[in-house]
């Protein structure tokens, strides 16, 4: 540490005002204050800092996205195995190996571009760096498909960071969820890429790891994609999934959704730390739980409805979004009885998309894109009651 | 005063950007949504209106000392009225392929803001000449910008222009794909937005505080 902290000092002078390498100013000032918490104090009157700054708070969530990120490599190797028929021939590490090669051009993509826009924009409006992107940029890989293409993957980043956040003032003033806009850009654009049954499971080796999967047109749908079609949930070889699949999340989908397990140790690490609300979090399950049970008796027709409730919250992203996105401090509700409205809102309209809506299985994107809108105006009204009730305890005082 | 007089020019030249219809005073704008996603309706509604507008217009500011305050409005959506029902017939005669594809808005051109608003704003208070001036103007600082949505929206979402394929094949095989965010009318919104962006950096003097 001290060696860094040293060498840090010792190049600082050439990003400063006049030296040779001021054009990259913005870039060290960011990876100084990555590294270490900057030591700036208030100049004037008294201020209280919390010991934790943004950038540490995104580096926890990047952390508890481990996990998920994690099982959802091998299970890019797994699901890939079990579309070629070679799972008893494949280790879990060649497997893990074959994911982990899927993976990391998405994540390289996704932070190039991303952190490149902001780093241009920090530098052209003479800004310091804004750190908002180490979360969004490893959200965004791992909610698209594993079949998804990386200009695609680019375009939607890029699209994201500059309509989403920057027009809006950078990080922190963005209205909706930058990971989430840049789904909802490849969902609108280019749907063949994010839907359907072909995206889902990883077909081709690399390098000689992984399996090529010999059968001409092959197809895979998500659990959800198959509640349509009134079938139960089924994995990639057609075999009925069982429940520690779901569980496990060993079953096609995108890369960093399926894991219920993973994603729980990562929700424990956000609570834990108190960077996410437990309060919107319980509601969004509480929302898509109490709707779920709604619509099981009160659609005996519809096949999504008759998806057993829990089943509803274990498959597609409800989970992921419940954890991860639901809670991002900028975009959700700010007021704590607005949480619990807001949360509520994203479950019970989450499984109201994927049940009333036939044109696509999964509801949470657009669901928590929803809420994230209307959050202000949840607050407002949260804000205003307060204050007319205050008022009128006033009143009838005098 | 000359044909082309300074406050002639001016009359002509301010709507095409400084007082964009569409960019800066916000008219317009749900023509513009619906009938961009093809380069041709896009070019002919753009045509349509100016006429319209430039016709109007004259004919308007011809009348303006004798029409009676009181009915104004209504005369001058009788004017309108019978321009675009002119307009809407020849299209029909003539190029009906285009005409079926804008549907009900070469019939809506007469709730655009535009019209009514260039009428009430300039054609009854000016001569005809300086009218006409001020309805191309109008007219073609409409038909601009729906050009350029018009362009990026059926390049990107089709990969054509004029119905004409300009990406090419091979392109596609190479796993390139159309943008179909392009085709629907949110695209068009987010495309209005980066122009207005656009001018707004360029000139300081239309950024509001």
């Amino acid at each position: 540490m001290k060696f860094l902290r040293n060498y840090i000092d010792k190049i600082k002078p050439n990003f400063e005002e006049g030296g040779k390498l001021h054009a990259f100013r913005s870039l060290f000032d960011g990876f100084e204050t990555f590294l270490f918490v900057p030591n700036e104090t208030s100049k004037s009157g008294v201020n209280i800092h919390d010991a934790i700054d943004s950038k540490r708070i995104m580096s926890l969530v990047v952390i508890a996205l481990v996990p998920a990120m994690l099982l959802g490599m091998y299970n890019i190797g797994l699901q890939n195995a079990i579309a070629a028929g070679t799972v008893e021939t494949t280790t879990w590490f060649s497997m893990f190996l074959y994911g982990l090669i899927v993976m990391l051009p998405k994540i390289a993509v996704s932070y190039i571009v991303g952190l490149g826009i902001e780093f241009t924009v920090a530098q052209w409006k003479n800004e310091e760096i804004h750190e908002g992107f180490l979360v969004s940029g490893i959200l965004i890989p791992m909610i698209v498909p594993v079949g998804c293409p990386l200009w695609i993957l680019a375009l939607a980043t890029a699209f994201a960071v500059i309509f989403a956040k920057e027009v809006f003032g950078g990080t922190g003033m963005n209205i909706v969820n930058v990971a989430l806009v840049a789904r909802a850009f490849i969902f609108f654009a280019y749907p063949s890429v994010i839907s359907g049954d072909s995206v889902w499971v990883a077909t081709e080796s690399i390098f000689g790891i992984g399996s090529d999967v010999t059968i001409d047109g092959y197809t895979c749908a998500t659990a959800l994609q198959h509640a349509v079609n009134g079938l139960a949930p089924m994995g990639a070889d057609n075999a009925a999934l069982t429940v520690s699949d779901m569980l496990f999340g060993f079953m096609p989908g995108s890369i960093g959704e399926t894991s219920v397990i993973a994603i729980a140790i990562g929700a424990v690490i956000l609570l834990w730390t108190g960077v996410a609300s437990w309060k919107t979090m319980l509601s969004v399950f509480v929302g898509g739980i109490a709707m779920s049970l709604l619509f099981q008796h009160t659609l005996p027709e519809n096949p999504v409805a008759q998806v057993p409730f829990w089943q509803h919250i274990i498959l597609g992203g409800f989970c992921f979004g419940a954890v991860f996105m639901a809670t991002d401090p900028v975009t959700s509700a700010r007021t704590e009885v607005g949480k619990y409205i807001y949360g509520f809102g994203i479950g019970a309209m989450a499984i109201l998309i994927r049940v009333l809506n036939p044109g696509y299985p999964e509801g949470m994107m657009l669901a928590i894109l929803l809420m994230n809108v209307t959050a202000p105006f949840i607050d407002y009204c949260v804000v205003q009651s307060n204050v007319n009730a205050r008022a009128k305890r006033l009143t009838k005082k005098n | 005063m000359g044909l082309l007089s300074k406050k002639n020019k001016e009359a002509l030249n301010t709507p095409l950007f400084k007082e964009n219809p569409v960019t800066v005073q916000v008219l317009g704008i749900c023509s513009a949504l619906a009938v961009t996603s093809k380069l041709e309706p896009a070019i002919v509604m753009g045509l349509s209106v100016t006429i319209i507008v430039a016709m109007a217009n004259v004919i308007i500011s011809l009348i303006r000392n004798t029409i009676p305050n009181r009915i104004r409005i209504i005369v001058q959506l009788v004017v309108v009225a019978t321009l675009v029902t002119l307009v809407s017939e020849v299209l029909k005669a003539f190029a009906y392929d285009v005409s079926v594809q804008l549907s009900v808005y070469i019939g809506l051109i007469i709730t655009n803001c535009i019209l009514m608003g260039r009428l009430e704003a300039f054609a009854m208070q000016n001569k005809p000449w300086p009218s006409f001036l001020d309805g191309i103007g109008n007219g073609v600082g409409y038909a601009m910008i729906l050009v350029i949505v018009a362009f990026f929206r059926e390049f990107f979402g089709s990969g054509a222009l004029l119905g004409i394929q300009i990406i090419p094949q091979s392109l596609y095989d190479a796993g390139y794909l159309n943008n179909g965010l392009m085709l629907m009318t949110p695209a068009a919104f987010i495309l209005i937005a980066c122009i207005v962006w656009y001018q707004r950096a360029k000139d300081k003097s239309l950024q509001e505080n």
